[in-house]
């Protein structure tokens, strides 16, 4: 860990204005850390922040949306001071992102060729002829056919569709990649090539990659470290190894627990064909958040000082392991931490 | 560029097969089409200027001459031939009724899209702007302004004046249409993509809102042409025309001052008021019909796929 992290998210904070002056904190305190070449994953139910902190990175929040507090650093530079103009620049030269239903973020009407090459353009000064090389070179990188190139979205499947938002966020040749649930929407097996593809992407271009997802097997095959989200917050970060084996926060533990498990069910003493187990409730909204920590209302561990003082994370990492692990409950005996 | 060329000629193919089913969509097509090439063919089809005085075998100008061999639809009070006359006013009332209606156009749409697309204040101002312009009764304001812009000698032409008034007031609905269909495209997530590469509000606006609204645009321009014929004859009638370039508005005026209906001379005041209904009909049904096959919102067409939400309705299955 000597290297300087690509991107590092610094205490940021994002809120939303509602309608009759409410507030809605969608990000309260967030910080990580992603290297060159990493890949790290954003978890935890819906409506807990991971896309916002993903839009809120990029600064292409909705009009009601404020990032109120925090610094991002890309490459060491903080993006929150750029004007808009030179965000733009940032924007897909530097970092791409893949949305969330590739059907929806690509243009019905246009070709998926002129949109990719849309994206090139608007960045690199380039005639149409190299601009059209480009998007050949990309469409092969992901696996479609040169022919292919001239049809519409709606011709296209879902997994294309996936694979050409892919090609159209390597355009620029970011150094990094957001994939907001890129496998959601789509079967079992072509999530499965999805993934194979972003993970050969990554091993070809050395890109660092910030995947949110909320299906923890991803997770464990694709992250080298997790940030585990809660109501905005978060509540468990280290590398993928530690949280998966020890997690910490009660929030992570539940999660893991509420996916099955091979290893968990062929154990005969565990006893095969015992029901998973789920977390109640709901994650709070945002603008109605509880006291204390957030998980507590939901939380079995739950004791008094949870309800009324939110919790500060700790290292849970053996010490002098040099490694960091990082979870915010009130019942954890960990090292206190100055700053990420 | 030859791509999209085929890909636009095929385009054009399919909406003609679909327009052609359309029968009213085929008759306005038809009056407006005759209306245009009358314009343009005008001294082609007349056998006198409209200035003409026709006289005679005395000499005597033929006043209030009904239909004859002389003149197909008579003379009017001073012997000038009225088919002459109809044919030429053609030329003014479509001149001022396009230009008009394309600068209201223009006008609507830019704004619509700009209120649309920015919301929030600008959204606000533009649209509070329109509300006092659709509040405010349109013929007694266009009235005051067309006679005060006269009085003010600005070496502007009359009939400038009149495109210039009835352009720059009717783009109240054009702007609000625009608007509306501008808010739901804003909200796809393309158009978040679009941002999230790094384009610029131009550059949306440009690639990925126009081609959206455009077809909404063409259908809504000829329904404002109509209505912007319709006004333009009606401030003419009212003697805000310009005398020495007769509109068919105009030639209503001259019908009324010169007492045709006294004088029986049905044939001075029916061909223009005729005309106006040929044109104006032609407008409103070929709009109606663009618009229902262009507009998604009247169709049933996008119930079938979200994807060609303002293509041509078309059969093929790709």
């Amino acid at each position: 860990m000597s290297t300087q992290p690509l991107l590092s998210v610094r205490h940021l904070t994002t809120e939303f204005h509602l309608a009759d002056k409410q507030v809605a904190r969608a990000l309260e305190d967030v910080s990580f850390d992603v290297m060159p070449g990493q890949t790290i994953g954003l978890v935890g139910e819906s409506g807990c922040g991971k896309t916002t902190t993903l839009m809120s990175v990029m600064r292409l929040l909705p009009a009601n949306g404020r990032i109120t507090s925090g610094n991002v650093y890309f490459r060491g530079n903080d993006l929150l001071t750029l004007r808009e103009y030179e965000m733009r620049l940032h924007r897909w030269k530097d970092m791409a992102i893949i949305f969330q239903g590739a059907m929806n973020a690509l243009n019905p009407v246009i070709k998926i060729g002129d949109q990719i090459r849309e994206a090139i353009l608007l960045h690199d000064l380039m005639d149409h002829d190299a601009a059209d090389y480009r998007v050949d070179e990309l469409l092969e990188l992901v696996g479609i056919p040169r022919a292919r190139r001239g049809q519409y979205p709606h011709q296209y499947s879902g997994g294309m569709r996936q694979r050409a938002m892919i090609a159209m966020a390597l355009a620029c040749s970011p150094s990094l990649l957001f994939a907001d649930e890129p496998t959601t929407a789509l079967d079992v097996m072509i999530q499965a090539q999805v993934l194979e593809l972003l993970k050969e992407i990554q091993k070809k271009l050395g890109l660092a990659i910030v995947l949110v997802t909320h299906d923890l097997g991803v997770v464990a095959e694709m992250c080298d470290s997790v940030v585990v989200m809660y109501g905005g917050k978060v509540a468990e970060y280290g590398s993928a190894e530690l949280v998966y084996n020890q997690p910490q926060h009660p929030y992570t533990q539940r999660l893991l627990e509420s996916f099955p498990d091979l290893n968990r069910s062929t154990d005969p003493s565990a006893g095969s064909g015992q029901d998973l187990a789920t977390i109640p409730g709901t994650p709070p909204r945002l603008n109605a958040l509880p006291p204390g920590c957030r998980f507590s209302p939901r939380c079995y561990k739950s004791v008094e000082i949870c309800t009324q003082i939110a919790p500060n994370l700790v290292d849970m990492a053996t010490p002098g392991s040099g490694a960091r692990h990082l979870a915010a409950c009130h019942l954890l005996n960990g090292t206190e931490i100055e700053d990420l | 560029m030859n791509e999209n060329w085929t890909l636009f000629m095929r385009n054009l193919r399919d909406f003609w097969r679909a327009f052609r089913r359309n029968k009213l969509g085929l008759l306005g097509g038809f009056l407006v089409l005759t209306a245009i090439i009358v314009a343009v063919c005008a001294p082609l089809l007349t056998p006198y200027a409209p200035t003409d005085v026709i006289r005679d075998a005395n000499g005597r100008g033929m006043t209030f001459a009904p239909p004859s061999v002389h003149g197909p639809l008579g003379t009017d009070d001073a012997g000038r031939d009225i088919w002459s006359q109809l044919v030429y006013g053609a030329r003014i009332s479509l001149t001022v009724g396009f230009l008009a209606g394309f600068i209201a156009m223009f006008v609507g749409s830019l704004l619509g899209t700009l209120a649309g697309y920015f919301g929030g204040r600008v959204d606000n101002l533009l649209m509070r702007i329109t509300d006092v312009l659709l509040v405010i009764p349109d013929l007694p304001l266009m009235l005051v302004l067309v006679a005060t812009l006269r009085q003010m000698d600005l070496h502007i032409s009359p009939l400038a004046v009149l495109i210039a008034v009835i352009g720059l007031l009717y783009w109240t609905s054009t702007a609000r249409l625009i608007r509306s269909q501008v808010l739901t495209i804003k909200e796809r997530q393309f158009v978040d993509r679009a941002r999230a590469i790094g384009a610029g509000h131009a550059h949306i606006v440009r690639k990925h809102i126009l081609p959206q609204i455009m077809p909404l645009i063409v259908a809504n321009t000829v329904l404002v042409l109509s209505i912007a014929i319709l006004v333009e004859s009606g401030l003419a009638f009212l003697g805000l025309g310009d005398p020495t370039k007769p509109s068919w508005g105009t030639m209503l005026n001259f019908a009324f001052d010169r007492s045709a209906v006294a004088n029986g001379a049905w044939w001075f005041y029916l061909p223009p008021g005729f005309a106006i209904v040929w044109v104006t009909l032609g407008c409103v049904l070929l709009g109606n019909v663009l618009e229902e096959m262009l507009n998604p919102r009247l169709t049933a067409h996008h119930l079938e796929g979200d994807q060609n939400m303002i293509a041509i309705p078309k059969q093929r299955v790709e």
